[in-house]
């Protein structure tokens, strides 16, 4: 980890400064490795269980596809063109080059390739995701934040009750419901904000109610567990000793307390993403959102296995990538967590 | 009733009473308007006959809203069921297995819980069919690497116990440890999240039927309502909120009464802590305090003390655990926080301070030069070049070698005793008449301790700052202090210079402090010297002198008033109706007793 020296200009002798920052890189690496070996176990896990998903259905996946109405040559035909009539050790071979070669399959019902339906349609769902997330951290932190300025010590006994109470109701309110409630008040009573477009544009008023929808439950559940860190950051005892400096508030809170709390916040925040992929499924279903979410359980509903595979695959996936992304962060930002390991 | 005087207790009840009504009574009192169909009805908006409205075959929505509590909230306790069981199976199976096979069995659940439930569960219900029964297993078995994983983490905690160490020094077998031993004592947590769990089932159960994946037609529960309503709400939105509002309630109420179980189950601890009022600074003394009381409600902690440290002067303050000697500390620095109040007078110049604990009283994220150069730059008006290097230059002053490497690095990157160094530094930065150091040596060995206490002496010599030094420590005083202040039960009791602390104090109390000092005299065969009985508490009311009843010099006067404090000839003073006098030193002069006790500040107790 290359630490910036600070600006100070007194003579800095280099021996002493090299040699502590390659012992330093050393943790750091190692770090690096556990978390990438993780990466790809879990990766291979998603891909086994993709896999086995569609071995482990009882009956013929095939036959439940194409409905009892199909002709048995149908069956045995796209049973073969599948390749679910060789060994499964083979099929499995198959598979993996194909997730690795891009191949995905085809769809059972339209028999459009797979990828190709995953390239349509995650833009609009990558999209839907990362709005809500800004919008959860930009809202959730300051909220958080200043709400513990309030209610530190037992002061502001109302303001507390006001902030528990409403953002405890708010992250429990799964977000299909708060959806439901949202068309309900702004769409249909008050007709200020689109639903759903049918034409297939997507222009920037259609993204108000799904990323509200989405981000209002895990930015009043980060609010809250930014408000209990920030507390306890501001009754640490390097606060008090900020406090004897007699800092203005500014400093305080900004310099001293907030890069305490972006860890935690981080940390939450990358386990929210997950919750934000998984409910942007239901909430993409609500207003009938062209991204992937519908497309799975379209597929679902179809017993179109391929794109299940596929779709679960990419979720998946994401959801990976994101909690290595918050770890490598959190090693950078945080500088004792590359220590303290499990 | 313990539970019912709180109001989580009484939520929890009201909760409780309507999650039974629901599901008991929903399907009785409405099931069979629920189906009734109403051809003259079909699709119709609010009113009086269908509060709520009627769906496309004229039934009525709240008839079936109420009739579904039963179908949603049972399907959600069975997959909660299906979860706890599963996550029970899989989380206490390390602790009888053999290591390498528990090692995989956790690195697996550590890989599957990092996938969102509600992905798991779309997925297992792909293999196991759409219906109510196969959605329930769907998201109890989603849920599983989660009740795994604290199934896990649980039994690990209680597995490092005494108990259980016991039990397997006897030879215990792992299947009975886990068992006897194990599952017995995570049970509680277990409840609270399994309740928490079945609320977080029940809005999954929703999704999962609101999608079209779970309980299909024509049964119904709460999440297929939400979607046949969704369809008609530009019809009737009331169709649409009314399973909603359902679902939130419920879910409501399964987390108020799992939170109540926590609160049953487990204490809750409420930080407490804040700001106070700035110091001014005074010429003359380096600090002046008069009738310093500091109350967190009922309790006084510190109960009027009145004292003056000089320019220059190392004065130390001592007292055992409780006796106010920090609260002090800390409201001379202005650092008592609410719901702590401050009265009486403070008069104090500049002032630094250096605490207990140097492992937490940097902050951990900051480089250590930009903690310490802030002071000057918010305070002295310096540029950031100019503070960071009378930074380093501190940092040199409390003898830390390299210090601009130093001042570059990470709280973390240094031992405890250059953390304390640091604190002194940054104290430094400006020019303090004052260093309040609280405990500075505790956390410390004993080494350090000396080294930390040197430097203490050399920045106040250099500095011309007064020191005061709170500390349970006599020994630790002495090295130090010129003169020493006792503090018991949240008053001053004694006031005497270090030789006199040595040669022999006139109050009973600080003489059994001294006794209880061990030296490389005292016998080892003997148990060390302690003082019987126990210190009053702040929030106890005290007539007389607050250590009369542990006092072996106590007489009927000592427990009824309170000895005023009186100085004596040369400087010092005590608070004692018979001070020991036999042990040389100059008398101590005593007012009359009859002196009105009304005039005494020390006599006002709350």
């Amino acid at each position: 980890m290359a630490v910036p020296s600070p600006p100070l200009d007194h003579p800095v002798p280099p021996p002493t400064e090299a040699a502590p920052a390659r012992e330093r890189r050393h943790p750091w690496v190692a770090y690096l490795a556990r978390r990438l070996l993780r990466f790809v176990l879990s990766m291979a896990l998603l891909i086994t269980a993709t896999f086995g998903m569609v071995h482990v259905i009882p009956g013929d996946p095939v036959r439940a596809a194409l409905g009892v109405t199909a002709s048995p040559e149908l069956v045995a035909a796209r049973t073969h063109e599948l390749g679910l009539d060789l060994p499964v050790w083979q099929q499995y071979a198959r598979y993996v080059a194909g997730v690795f070669g891009g191949d995905l399959g085809s769809s059972m019902v339209s028999g459009l390739p797979v990828a190709q339906t995953i390239a349509d349609r995650l833009p609009y769902t990558v999209m839907l995701a990362l709005v809500a997330f800004a919008v959860v951290m930009i809202t959730a932190v300051p909220l958080g934040m200043a709400a513990a300025a309030w209610t530190r010590g037992s002061r502001g006994r109302a303001a507390e009750l006001l902030f528990t109470g409403a953002s405890g109701l708010l992250a429990v309110v799964p977000e299909f419901l708060l959806a439901v409630a949202m068309i309900v008040v702004f769409a249909v009573t008050w007709e200020l904000l689109p639903v759903a477009n049918v034409s297939g544009s997507v222009t920037p008023s259609y993204y108000v109610l799904p990323t509200l929808a989405l981000a209002v439950g895990p930015a009043a559940a980060l609010a809250r567990i930014v408000r209990v860190e920030a507390l306890a950051v501001l009754s640490s005892d390097y606060m008090r000793t900020a406090r004897a400096k007699r800092l203005p508030a500014r400093l305080l809170y900004l310099r001293h307390a907030l890069p305490n709390l972006l860890t935690g916040a981080l940390t939450i925040g990358g386990l929210l993403i997950s919750g934000l992929v998984a409910g942007s499924v239901l909430v993409e279903n609500v207003f009938v959102w062209p991204g992937l979410g519908s497309a799975l359980v379209d597929a679902i509903k179809a017993k179109d296995f391929p794109v299940v595979q596929g779709v679960v695959l990419v979720y998946g996936s994401a959801v990976l990538l994101v909690n290595l992304a918050v770890d490598v962060a959190l090693g950078r930002l945080d500088p004792r967590s590359t220590i303290k390991e499990d | 009733m313990r539970g019912l005087k709180n109001p989580l207790g009484i939520a929890a009840l009201v909760s409780l009473v309507f999650l039974l009504f629901m599901v008991v009574l929903g399907p009785i009192l409405w099931g069979e308007e629920a189906v009734r169909t109403d051809t003259m009805a079909l699709t119709q908006g609010v009113s009086a006959a269908h509060p709520m409205g009627t769906d496309g075959l004229g039934r009525d929505v709240l008839a079936r809203v109420m009739a579904a509590s039963r179908s949603s909230v049972g399907l959600a306790l069975l997959a909660t069921a299906v979860a706890v069981a599963g996550g029970l199976l899989l989380g206490a199976l390390p602790a009888v297995l053999g290591r390498r096979a528990a090692g995989l069995l956790n690195g697996f659940v550590s890989l599957v819980v990092a996938f969102p439930g509600l992905l798991i569960a779309l997925v297992l219900a792909v293999v196991l069919g759409s219906g109510g029964r196969s959605a329930a297993f769907a998201i109890g078995l989603a849920s599983v690497p989660a009740f795994a994983r604290l199934t896990q983490t649980l039994a690990a905690s209680v597995a490092g116990r005494d108990f259980v160490a016991a039990a397997r020094v006897l030879g215990v077998g792992r299947a009975r440890m886990l068992f006897r031993h194990i599952l017995p004592n995570i049970g509680e947590p277990l409840i609270v999240q399994a309740t928490l769990g079945a609320g977080g089932a029940l809005l999954a159960f929703a999704a999962l039927s609101f999608l079209g994946l779970g309980v299909q037609a024509p049964d119904y529960d709460w999440g297929l309502l939400l979607n046949e309503g969704l369809n008609r709400v530009y019809v009737n939105p009331a169709a649409a909120l009314a399973p909603g509002i359902a679902v939130v309630l419920a879910g409501l109420a399964f987390n108020i009464l799992g939170e109540y179980a926590a609160q049953v189950f487990g204490g809750r601890d409420t930080i407490a802590r804040a700001e106070g009022r700035s110091a001014r600074p005074v010429p003359g003394d380096a600090l002046i305090v008069r009738d310093l009381r500091v109350s967190f409600g009922p309790a006084v902690p510190v109960k009027g003390v009145s004292f003056t440290v000089a320019p220059g002067e190392r004065v130390g303050l001592v007292g055992e655990s409780g006796s106010g000697k920090s609260l002090t500390a800390l409201a001379v620095a202005g650092l008592v926080e609410p719901p702590g109040v401050v009265t009486g007078t403070i008069e104090a110049g500049e002032t630094a301070m250096v605490f207990q604990d140097p492992m937490t009283s940097l902050n951990p994220a900051l480089r250590v030069g930009t903690q310490i150069a802030e002071v000057a730059t918010t305070h002295q008006r310096l540029s950031r070049r100019d503070a960071a290097r009378r930074a380093v230059a501190r940092l040199a002053d409390v003898h830390i070698g390299a210090p601009a490497r130093v001042a570059g690095q990470y709280p973390h990157e240094l031992s405890g005793g250059m953390r304390q160094r640091a604190m002194i530094a940054m104290g430094l930065m400006g020019a303090p008449r004052l260093i309040v150091a609280d405990e500075p040596t505790t956390a410390l060995d004993v080494t350090v301790q000396k080294q930390i206490l040197d430097l203490l002496r050399e920045a106040s010599t250099t500095s011309g700052a007064a020191v005061l030094l709170i500390s349970h420590d006599l020994a630790v005083v002495a090295q130090l202090c010129s003169r020493v202040l006792v503090m018991y039960a949240g008053v001053i009791v004694e006031d005497l210079t270090t030789e006199r602390l040595v040669a022999g104090p006139a109050h009973p109390y600080t003489r059994a402090l001294l006794a209880s000092v061990p030296d490389m005299s005292a016998d080892r065969s003997l148990p060390l010297a302690t003082i019987h009985g126990r210190m009053p508490s702040p929030a106890e009311p005290v007539t007389g002198c607050p250590f009369a009843p542990r006092c072996p010099r106590a007489d009927e006067r000592c427990l009824t008033a309170m000895p005023p404090f009186t100085s004596a000839s040369g400087g010092g003073g005590v608070a004692c109706w018979h001070p020991v006098r036999e042990t040389g030193g100059g008398p101590v002069t005593r007012p009359d007793e009859e002196a009105p006790d009304e005039e005494d500040p020390m006599r006002r107790t709350r």
